[in-house]
């Protein structure tokens, strides 16, 4: 019974990602047969100077995006995670970002960025650090949500017996929070991150709509890179060779944070209960 | 269970080689059917009724039962455009007649032997030689040969300024440089942003190195570069020019906020508008542009001029850049050749002229001048015609001209120069490197 799910998968996922490792290694413009090019994009990919920038760039955005989103949606999960009625009304409201659709959110940042009349009335989208903390917030306003939920969802399930035991040892609210919310929530804490971190490499609309990978090249991050030479250069097989090597970027970074966040073993966190 | 697997599976497989068959097919067809119904491909915004109308006309004349085929117009939304063409042209389903902006936009096609020549074809046809004005025929070719047919109104960059903030300060539209940095100290002085730019868009940058190559070392310099020598690229007007800008930027010519406002959002128009920015040079579009979103600063307060002299420079002040027009080209691999350039003899007709006078086109066809009375501001389309046909040259906005391999990145470095990224010397060694 696995075939179909098989074969929807060699069929949508393998099939394209063969096709687009075969296209790296041609010339094609989009029109007539790729004629067959050798080496010639991956030497250029590998001595273009924006390969260097642009994982540099995806690298701190990931980073950022990381400490941002983490911290507010573990504080607001753990929040959220109370019985009281109007938290569960405010949750639903918090949760509306998630439900948008990147292209409409990053629209909407862009009009509210524009400095004769927006909010902010500077030249936010016109400076590196402007621009790069425009996208790690703007990003941050849909996904927060989302991991929200998962450490809501995470922190419901920590047992109210630990709570009540250290309440008796006489720890306060600070000190339960860190021994034993936040140990609790570790691998809650992996899931979101790592979703948080593979999701940040397919990152795009929101540079694509915001930044274009302005200004210059300051947030041209790989995704887009490869939006540029295929569909603005038609240079297709030097896209499939960008995006070649994000698939073996993606995939080196997944496989690295399973072995290291021991994601893959699937420990109890109730060890010693 | 095991039936219906192997049924699935078979079904699978027929849908999964029928896809990958138009993967891989590549454009030896046309999209033509065997009713002799040819495609044609536009860009789908506002004005494509005019061919709409024009197409209903073709279809029931006598020239197209003489060539025993009719039009099939298909409206592509705008901003895909130029990614949908490229895709279609690849396929099986390749148009017959495809709506371009000539030179770099179609060399391509060319090289890929998907272009009819039109040039022995318009040169013994009276009705499309001598329909045009020549500059806008031509500036749609490559290599001096025709490949498509003028079938939009002119766009040509102009000059734009608000009447009421010159009549205000007492200023008067710039024809020489010095007047220009002149007017750039009285406005700053009065609070006033000078030029109003859409940088968000990069674009709207490119025009104003086009202009500045333009004044300082004339047409020839880009013409080079258009022709395909990098190191054209090197010419001491091209520093210049990266330098003037760069000075421009450093005066506060173009305000503090310029690289995150957008054209195409309304951002630049708007700041135009309002009067918080003095001029804005721009394509002829900001008329309608201005006219849809700020109708009243558009009739009583836009003004327009030519883009001004540089002294000691060895352009024309009546040189113009922009984008002459857009062009019909025919697909190499039509069943139907002889109906396609029929159809095209329709862009040069009277009612097909007058049809864009009325949308507030200023056509270029050669029957044009006697008809401009008809526009919605005749002084102003009248203005636009005789820029164009005074031209001595006509040079296409840079970023169509080159092939789009080379435009990409020479949009980049445009914008970096713009925001500071590189200086003036770097924009050129980085421009010398692209091929």
């Amino acid at each position: 019974m696995a075939l179909p799910g098989v074969l929807f998968f060699a069929f949508f996922a393998l099939a394209p990602m063969v096709l687009a490792f075969y296209l790296s290694f041609t010339r094609w413009n989009g029109l007539g047969d790729p004629q067959p090019a050798g080496l010639a994009n991956w030497r250029k990919l590998l001595s273009d100077d924006r390969l260097g920038q642009s994982l540099t760039v995806t690298v701190a955005l990931t980073a950022v995006s990381w400490a941002f989103q983490t911290v507010i949606s573990l504080l607001l999960g753990v929040w959220a995670a109370g019985r009281q009625r109007n938290r569960a009304v405010l949750s639903a409201i918090f949760f509306v970002p998630f439900l948008l659709s990147s292209t409409a959110i990053s629209l909407l940042f862009y009009a509210l960025l524009d400095p004769n009349f927006g909010i902010i009335h500077r030249d936010t989208l016109g400076t590196t650090s402007g621009a790069f903390l425009a996208i790690v917030f703007v990003g941050g306003w849909q996904f927060i949500p989302f991991h929200t939920l998962i450490y809501q969802g995470g922190a419901r399930q920590i047992p109210e017996v630990l709570y009540q035991a250290a309440a008796i040892d006489g720890a306060g609210r600070y000190r339960q929070f860190f021994s034993i919310t936040l140990p609790q929530l570790r691998n809650t804490a992996t899931t979101s991150s790592v979703l948080m971190i593979v999701g940040s490499l397919t990152y795009f609309e929101t540079v694509l709509i915001l930044t274009q990978g302005g200004p210059g090249t300051d947030t041209a991050i790989l995704p887009y890179l490869m939006y540029e030479a295929g569909f603005k250069s038609y240079d297709f097989g030097y896209a499939s060779a960008v995006a070649s090597f994000l698939v073996l970027a993606a995939t080196a970074l997944s496989l690295l944070m399973v072995k290291l966040s021991g994601f893959g073993a699937m420990r109890s966190t109730r060890e010693g209960m | 269970m095991e039936s219906h697997s192997r049924r699935w599976f078979l079904g699978a497989g027929t849908v999964a080689l029928a896809s990958v068959g138009g993967l891989t097919a590549c454009g030896s067809g046309s999209g033509s059917g065997a009713d002799g119904t040819l495609t044609a491909f536009v860009y789908g915004d506002d004005a494509a009724k005019i061919q709409v109308k024009s197409v209903n006309r073709f279809n029931a004349s006598a020239a197209a039962k003489k060539a025993k085929g009719t039009i099939k117009l298909q409206k592509v939304p705008a901003t895909d455009y130029p990614a949908k063409l490229r895709t279609a042209m690849g396929s099986p389903n390749a148009p017959d007649v495809f709506f371009n902006w000539g030179g770099g936009s179609i060399k391509a096609y060319r090289e890929a032997g998907q272009l009819v020549d039109l040039t022995d074809v318009i040169a013994s046809d009276p009705v499309l030689k001598s329909g045009f004005l020549p500059s806008v025929l031509a500036a749609g070719g490559l290599d001096g040969k025709n490949y498509g047919v003028p079938m939009r109104g002119m766009q040509p960059v102009i000059l734009f300024y608000n009447k009421s903030v010159f009549a205000e300060h007492k200023l008067q539209p710039p024809t020489t440089w010095d007047q220009l940095l002149d007017l750039n100290t009285k406005l700053k002085k009065a609070n006033i942003t000078p030029f109003a730019l859409g940088g968000a868009d990069i674009w709207p940058e490119l025009m104003w190195l086009e202009y500045l190559v333009d004044r300082i070392g004339g047409p020839q310099v880009f013409e080079k570069i258009k022709n395909g020598d990098a190191s054209a690229w090197g010419d001491p007007a091209v520093l210049k020019a990266a330098q003037t800008v760069k000075q421009l930027i450093d005066d506060g010519a173009f305000g503090k906020g310029y690289s995150s406002v957008g054209y195409g959002n309304g951002g630049a128009p708007a700041v135009f508008a309002k009067g918080k920015a003095a001029m804005h040079l721009m394509g002829s579009w900001e008329y309608s542009t201005q006219l849809g979103k700020f109708p009243d600063f558009a009739k009583k307060n836009l003004g327009w001029c030519a883009f001004p002299q540089i002294e000691g420079g060895a352009g024309d002040i009546r040189n113009v850049v922009g984008n002459p027009t857009n062009y019909w080209s025919v697909n190499a691999h039509t069943s139907n050749k002889d109906a396609a350039i029929a159809f095209l003899r329709d862009s040069a007709s009277l009612a097909y002229t007058k049809e864009l006078i009325a949308n507030g086109d200023v056509p270029a066809t050669a029957n044009a001048a006697t008809l401009l009375d008809a526009s919605p501001n005749p002084e102003f389309a009248k203005f636009q015609y005789e820029m164009v046909q005074k031209a001595p040259a006509f040079t296409l906005s840079w970023d169509q001209a080159v092939d789009p391999n080379v435009a990409t990145p020479m949009l980049t470095e445009v914008n970096k120069l713009f925001v500071g990224k590189s200086s003036p010397a770097q924009f050129v060694a980085a421009l010398k490197e692209l091929k």
